[in-house]
């Protein structure tokens, strides 16, 4: 009986199998999708001012020569509240910010720049999210730093916090 | 702490869609179907091999939730507007990855799933092969 620990060959595979299946269970896998879109150019887009008094936001807007971000958000999303906050230290840091607003209506979109302030130099209004599938974004709020030449280089999923501020400042600093 | 809090903070954007919803009617082509009946077979075959990105167990096809919706309409409008499936399918994956198709790729990390069931055919063989061959020689055996 020289090959009885061949017997044991099935039931070390079936250990393994449940180890893997528990150990999911309890890690669960990571669901945020981030963009591949990234070391890319801007896709080409044209949009419409999302509310009045605002100017709205095209592909070649973001290819200045000043390294800047794009943030996707939307009046409806109750994160982006949280995030208004950071987004003004940004600009007080010097750094331009363009918004892109998810499907949202003009009016909402002026209520919440009353309520928690206007840091975008445009804001294009994104009704039926096309401008965000094409930059692989798959929620708001969500962040891109984009550099002088309009090529996205870092997407930011989430809410910016506080102490990611200067990190950001400095990364678009390195891109100039 | 910071990673408890960016996780938390996660959470709340991750869930963001659920809390709270936009007011605006869905995109022309989420809920309507395409005029042409052969492109509109196109369409629902491919929609059902792509994952909704928020809801993330279901295809866009079998989703009501607005990024979805959206994604159906961006769908139609570029079969509408001539582009070919595999190109849309293309498309999507440029931006989302292999995460967002149900027909993944055959590549590294798929190697185990597509090759797997043949190595477990061949593992079983062999064990059969062997215990075979042990019982024909025990018969041998038995017999001399």
């Amino acid at each position: 009986m020289k090959n009885r620990w061949v017997l044991f060959v099935p039931l070390a595979i079936m250990g393994l199998l449940f180890g893997a299946f528990i150990y999911r269970l309890t890690v669960p896998a990571e669901t945020l999708i981030q963009s591949q879109w990234i070391d890319k150019p801007m896709p080409l887009f044209d949009l419409p001012p999302a509310t009045e008094g605002v100017e709205g936001l095209k592909s070649s807007d973001l290819a200045d020569g000043r390294p800047r971000l794009v943030n996707v958000f939307a009046s409806w999303c109750i994160p982006c509240r949280a995030e208004a906050p950071q987004l003004e230290a940004l600009k007080q840091a010097g750094v331009p910010i363009d918004g892109i607003a998810i499907r949202d209506r003009p009016e909402d979109v002026a209520q919440f720049l009353r309520e928690y302030g206007n840091p975008f130099d445009r804001i294009g209004s994104d009704m039926q999210s096309s401008v965000q599938i094409a930059l692989g974004s798959s929620g708001v709020p969500e962040t891109f730093l984009v550099d002088g030449k309009g090529i996205i280089r870092e997407q930011i999923q989430g809410v910016i916090l506080a102490d990611q501020v200067p990190e950001i400042v400095a990364k678009l600093e390195a891109m100039e | 702490m910071r990673l408890r809090l960016a996780l938390a903070l996660l959470l709340c954007a991750a869930a963001a869609p659920a809390a709270a919803q936009d007011r605006l009617p869905s995109a022309p082509y989420a809920y309507q179907q395409l005029q042409d009946p052969a492109k509109e077979a196109q369409a629902k075959a491919l929609m059902e091999t792509l994952r909704c990105l928020v809801c993330q167990g279901q295809s866009i096809a079998d989703s009501d939730a607005p990024l979805a919706g959206d994604m159906r309409h961006e769908v139609r409008s570029k079969l509408a507007a001539g582009e070919s499936p595999d190109a849309i399918r293309e498309w999507l994956v440029a931006r989302y990855g292999n995460w967002v198709s149900y027909d993944p790729p055959f590549d590294g990390a798929t190697a185990l799933l597509w090759l797997g069931p043949l190595a477990f055919l061949a593992i079983g063989g062999w064990l059969a092969f062997g215990r075979l061959r042990g019982a024909k020689d025990e018969e041998e055996g038995g017999a001399t």
